[in-house]
């Protein structure tokens, strides 16, 4: 884990006027899918604008690879790639235009820009439709060509704002599976801004939550996932009084919530096996066995309730 | 990120210049700007006055033709600074009406389509992006202007010889300097003016307007104040000192207006000149200034509304 993580966040904040938007931003984001959630208002899409340049920092510091994004703008952004949420795109051009247009404006020369534009518009699903005018493109294509121009330089980190907005469920499904080989190919990070928590908990490991302009959350979803398996929801037949003592002598916590059900949370060194060869030994059957664990909406939810953070 | 293979790949190739990113905009602005074949046809009437003045100059130098012609040296233009000086004018004006039907629409499109996040999240500056704008006119008009220009200067100097390039070729100084401020001038505002008025045609107006109405406020500015300083915000009369200058033909006009009475006694007497030509350097110098500081307001990924 050594070197620069992706984003280090060092009492970042961001004013507009007298307006506070982020305030005093701490962290250091390392994961390969990096997602950014929160409320309406929450300055997710200010935190994306401000690590591009777009907004200057009102104090505080950030670094994107290491690389300070006041001092280091133009070596940063030669790095990322960025789907804005609005549309965005030049009038009166063909799709694969505008994508080799974007390619050479990150540096690509004409000839291999062209044959980036067409490789990522393949990539992306927009080959047939790549010499299609983008005002005749539907909301879909529009947002899979946004896709195309953002990762059409190959960038190490690519910011994505809301890349599933508007989209019906089987774009949303073919978008969510090109973010996650992007992720798997190991070739690039990824942030995603999204209000749709489906979205985060499909594609990425970290997430960061904000709430008016503070990150109230910032957890590995990896980690959290994996300590929810200790949590076990039994649901048994038989006398449970010998049983709950021997998994107590386990140095499991143990609480029987209603007859026939208790919750376990299991030590580091216990088992599920222990489980079932104690309900042997008690003669008790486990009839049904379920790991309870947190969804992201769960800490999603918790995070908005706990307020600040 | 092959087609086939149809997986993400970074790019590992050599990189194009930085210093020479800004020419993309233009190279592909051109692409839509000649799709227009009234637009072209155009571009192309624009260099009928580069011949007719090339043929002039040749004339010039060609007994033989003028003999056919029945023409004499002495009933052929001159050549001199002030035939470039014209020469200058009339591109000048032709390369105004290049200006307005392309300029108008290069930023407000961006603006209009949010394209700006698109240009500035890249390496790719807000300077850049504006002198890749502005590059789209100013490279168009040089083609019609002190290009031409200079290509006539030196055939007029290989024509003519040594001794007269030696001794004239300030004129051809004159005739790229003055070029170049016109054109620069041009870019500016139209790039301005786009960044603010989103509507085509309504920019179109707006640039005749910046150029066509000063002049009547200049005149009542002078009637109604007995001067000529009303000229400093009239654009034509500054670019035309400007080139006056520079051709050395600036005269600082000076007129006196005397008022008598019945029996002959000079009532009121008034005198006034014409601003002098630092006046009109400077006042193009400002509207420069204006311009880029109307691009810089509007110029940006994104605004933040108050």
């Amino acid at each position: 884990m050594g070197g620069p993580g992706v984003i280090s966040l060092d009492a970042l904040s961001v004013t507009f006027g007298r307006r506070p938007i982020l305030k005093n931003l701490n962290g250091e984001l390392r994961g390969r899918a990096i997602g950014l959630l929160g409320p309406n208002g929450a300055g997710k899409t200010t935190l994306i604008h401000t690590l591009l340049g777009f907004h200057p920092p009102s104090a505080g510091a950030a670094r994107i690879f290491g690389s300070d994004i006041r001092t280091e703008a133009n070596k940063i952004k030669s790095l990322i790639g960025y789907m804005p949420e609005r549309d965005s795109f030049i009038a009166k051009m063909s799709c694969v235009h505008f994508v080799r247009f974007m390619a050479e404006l990150s540096g690509l020369p004409s000839a291999a820009a062209l044959e980036r534009a067409h490789e990522a518009l393949f990539f992306v699903g927009l080959g047939e439709a790549r010499y299609r005018n983008l005002d005749t493109f539907s909301l879909g294509m529009k947002q899979l060509a946004k896709l195309a121009q953002a990762i059409v330089h190959g960038p190490r980190l690519i910011f994505l704002d809301e890349p599933t907005n508007g989209l019906d469920p089987p774009a949303r499904q073919r978008m969510i599976k090109m973010v996650r080989d992007i992720r798997d190919s190991g070739q690039a990070h990824i942030v995603l801004s999204s209000h749709l928590l489906r979205d985060v908990e499909e594609c990425c490991e970290e997430i960061v939550i904000l709430k008016d302009g503070q990150l109230v959350v910032y957890c590995n979803l990896e980690e959290e996932r994996k300590a929810n398996k200790k949590f076990l929801m039994l649901e048994t037949r038989g006398d449970l009084k010998e049983f709950v003592a021997a998994v107590a002598g386990l140095g499991c916590e143990c609480a029987v919530t209603s007859d026939h059900r208790l919750k376990v949370i299991l030590q580091e060194q216990t088992e599920i096996r222990d489980l079932y060869r104690l309900a042997l030994q008690y003669q008790v059957q486990i009839r049904r066995l379920t790991y309870k664990r947190d969804s992201l909406e769960d800490i999603f939810l918790k995070a908005m309730e706990n307020g600040s953070g | 990120m092959a087609v086939l293979e149809r997986s993400y790949k970074r790019y590992q190739g050599a990189l194009s210049p930085e210093w020479s990113r800004f020419l993309i905009i233009p190279r592909h602005a051109y692409r839509d700007v000649f799709r227009s074949k009234l637009f072209t046809a155009f571009f192309a009437l624009s260099f009928i006055w580069p011949l007719v003045c090339a043929i002039l100059i040749y004339l010039h130098h060609n007994v033989n033709a003028l003999g056919i012609m029945k023409l004499n040296v002495a009933d052929v233009l001159p050549i001199d600074a002030f035939f470039f000086q014209v020469f200058v004018e009339v591109q000048g004006t032709i390369g105004f009406f290049l200006a307005m039907l392309v300029g108008p629409q290069q930023v407000s499109r961006d603006l209009t389509n949010n394209a700006l996040p698109l240009y500035l999240c890249r390496p790719f500056s807000r300077s850049e992006y504006v002198v890749g704008k502005m590059s789209i006119v100013i490279i168009l008009l040089s083609t019609i202007t002190w290009v031409p220009g200079l290509v006539l200067f030196l055939l007029q100097s290989y024509l003519e010889g040594w001794s007269w390039f030696s001794a004239n070729s300030w004129i051809a100084s004159a005739i790229f300097l003055g070029s170049l401020v016109w054109i620069v001038l041009l870019a500016l505002l139209t790039q301005a003016i786009s960044a603010w008025v989103k509507w085509r045609v309504a920019a179109r107006a707006a640039l005749l307007a910046v150029f066509f109405i000063p002049t009547a406020f200049a005149e009542i500015i002078n009637q109604i104040f007995e001067t000529r300083w009303g000229q400093i915000i009239d654009l034509r009369a500054l670019i035309g000192n400007v080139w006056a200058g520079l051709f050395g033909s600036f005269v600082r006009q000076a007129a006196s207006q005397v008022q008598e009475s019945r029996n002959g006694r000079v009532v009121r007497e008034a005198l006034f000149s014409a601003p002098p030509l630092w006046a009109s350097w400077f006042m193009l110098f400002l509207i420069c200034a204006l311009c880029l500081w109307l691009l810089s307001r509007k110029v940006k990924a994104y605004e933040v509304v108050k």
